[in-house]
């Protein structure tokens, strides 16, 4: 992810501002994945969640003037994408067992590791198989949403923990216990299958018979 | 003091993360040298993290960027303030 660059951030509201609209678009682009990537841990569904990418950034343009510029212009754009998602989660919330702020950190649940004697690294060229990437996604969907949220902010975004916790709205405590556990269920649920996508001893990874 | 397997567990993300104190990292650090469950465990969750964060897990949907300016570039327009 491209780092922010608060200048350039800076100069560019200030143009937008006085009419140069079309820089805009330079604006907003570094946000678009962390945008889409919240909203789609909050939804859990493509289209919804780009559905209420578009929204988001259009409100972010309506509100470009309320921007303050005490918090990072990424932090704000994701607090707005937040609230975006989480109205939409109300309006759904009677046919939604998973409503996000219904879940606490009470049925924490058991975060005992999988058990193992070794482990053979598994490189990212394995990635190159469908089945190993598909097996991630599902793992991190199937995620309770409190820890969906900070897995793909902090590992797939790779936001830091002060900005994941402003952008979620909740403490940076709060962000690495959730992370740990994550990392836990992840590590209990894939750990045990992905033994397979491991290089074999001789040759490259499942592609020698 | 000696640290068990449980209590590395606790920290293996803040241990992965490197932020746990310089006195912990090396309580786990002598522990994972004789216990073959916990450098596995490390070692997977490692793994792990450095899987989930590849860029070929979570891709955009396909014209995702697209889309969003169309909409976007409408929505300019009708903005005449």
């Amino acid at each position: 992810m491209k780092a922010s660059n608060p200048e350039f951030e800076a100069e560019c509201i200030r143009r937008i501002l006085a009419g140069e609209k079309q820089l805009f678009h330079e604006l907003i682009r570094p946000c678009e994945r962390a945008i889409y990537f919240l909203l789609f841990s909050l939804l859990k569904n493509e289209t919804d969640a780009e559905d209420a990418a578009q929204e988001t950034v259009i409100k972010v343009y309506l509100n470009l003037h309320l921007f303050r510029g005490d918090a990072q212009f990424r932090t704000w754009v994701l607090s707005i994408a937040r609230n975006e998602g989480l109205g939409r989660l109300r309006k759904l919330a009677t046919r939604r067992e998973d409503s996000i702020e219904a879940e606490s950190e009470e049925h924490a649940g058991d975060f005992t590791p999988a058990i193992l004697t070794s482990w053979r690294e598994i490189p990212s060229e394995a990635l190159e198989r469908q089945e190993l990437g598909a097996l991630l996604r599902k793992a991190i969907e199937g995620l309770p949403a409190i820890y969906r949220n900070v897995v793909l902010l902090r590992d797939i975004e790779e936001m830091d923990v002060r900005e994941t916790a402003a952008a979620l709205g909740i403490t940076e405590g709060a962000v690495k216990v959730r992370l740990h556990r994550a990392r836990a269920l992840l590590q209990r649920e894939l750990a045990p299958k992905l033994k397979p996508f491991a290089p074999r001893r001789n040759g490259w990874f499942g592609r020698g018979k | 003091m000696k640290i068990d397997c449980k209590h590395v567990w606790d920290h293996i993300s803040a241990y992965i993360d490197g932020e746990v104190t310089v006195e912990l990292r090396a309580e786990i650090d002598r522990h994972l040298e004789t216990c073959e469950v916990c450098s596995a465990v490390l070692d997977s969750t490692r793994n792990l993290v450095v899987l989930v964060a590849d860029g070929r897990v979570f891709e955009l949907p396909a014209g995702f960027s697209e889309r969003l300016h169309a909409r976007l570039d409408n929505e300019l327009e009708l903005d005449q303030t």
